[in-house]
């Protein structure tokens, strides 16, 4: 297999008809394969979240990120986007699925398709992960230390998102869960509460949790970096997406 | 993990930068959340904005919750040592 890749931003006609900005990554040679939908975390459509885009077509996937702040802060710097977005009440829900399913219809129409596409999340993304693959019609997901899926937010903690606990039963794809020990938001109780409910649920689901590791562990640019998870957590991700996407 | 937290404040006066340039300020946002740059996994950020202006009007720091305490001192400690007559 080759590893030659090209990697370009496109516009996609996203939630609600908005033509918002993606970076899309794709192997060189033409064969058909799946795609994978990269949800950004809340920092942004940063240079390390493209770095993840490219290496997902390094594996063999047609991959995208739709820059979920784009109408925020069209062409601004990632953090300045982040910051504005942050500043406006952040993603509604609603418009996040609807820009991952503009997302997966990209991948979908691409000549190499094989019509399966994969969602991933880190951070905030996580969540978003399992939120996209509760109401869209997705063939895998990727929770990588979400917070919130399960939970209540402690008393006087000014959230802006609720817990997707009354989606769960909904959920339509495969679910890989990847989390660290040390993490307190999810903490290992919320990750074991989860594998019960789609445990009870009959969802299909796979969760590792790492020693030695909290959030971010996937970060290789944040103190939180913690290279043995890291590096079995990226093992788990293309076995999984290898058994879900392939073909 | 990503806090979510937001508090926001109206605010008046100027900031420096980006491109070494001043520019009025009429919004403070502040979190407890990941660090863009900073070497800690939470600090307590603020961004000293005009967003009339776009995105890129913006100052942000980001303190270690340590530092961020020893601020909000330091800024009490300024306006207190001030006549009260200049800081109404």
């Amino acid at each position: 297999m080759s590893d030659s890749l090209s990697a370009y931003t496109a516009l996609i006609t996203g939630h609600e008809g908005d033509e918002i900005e993606s970076y899309v990554a794709r192997p060189t040679d033409d064969g058909i394969r799946g795609g994978v939908v990269v949800i950004h975390h809340m920092p942004g459509y940063d240079r390390s979240t493209k770095e993840i885009v490219r290496r997902f077509a390094e594996l063999g996937y047609d991959a995208i990120c739709p820059n979920l702040y784009w109408r925020e802060a069209p062409g601004a710097a990632p953090d300045d986007a982040a910051a504005t977005a942050r500043a406006q009440g952040g993603v509604p829900d609603g418009r996040l699925i609807g820009d991952v399913g503009a997302a997966a219809a990209y991948l979908r129409a691409l000549a190499t398709s094989n019509r399966k596409v994969g969602v991933i999340g880190y951070c905030s993304g996580g969540r978003q992960s399992v939120l996209a693959a509760c109401n869209l019609d997705l063939d895998a997901a990727v929770d990588c230390y979400g917070a919130f899926v399960v939970g209540t937010p402690p008393d006087g903690f000014p959230l802006q998102v609720t817990n997707l606990v009354d989606q769960l039963p909904h959920l339509r794809a495969p679910l890989l869960g990847l989390f660290g020990k040390e993490d307190s938001y999810p903490s290992p109780e919320q990750v074991a509460e989860l594998d019960e409910i789609l445990t009870a649920d009959g969802k299909p689901h796979e969760f590792h949790s790492y020693d030695d590791a909290g959030h971010a562990f996937f970060s290789p640019d944040r103190p939180s970096y913690r290279v043995a998870a890291a590096n079995d957590g990226w093992e788990r991700i293309t076995a999984f997406y290898s058994t879900h996407l392939g073909g | 993990m990503c806090t979510y937290a937001t508090v926001k404040t109206a605010l008046d006066g100027s900031a420096k930068g980006p491109e070494s340039s001043w520019f009025h300020v009429t919004d403070g946002t502040v979190y407890f959340d990941h660090p863009v740059h900073a070497m800690a996994e939470h600090t307590l950020n603020i961004d000293f904005a005009d967003p009339a202006r776009g995105p890129s009007a913006r100052v942000a720091v980001e303190l270690t919750a340590a530092s961020a305490r020893e601020l909000v001192t330091a800024i009490q400690a300024a306006l207190d040592s001030a006549p009260a007559e200049l800081t109404v």
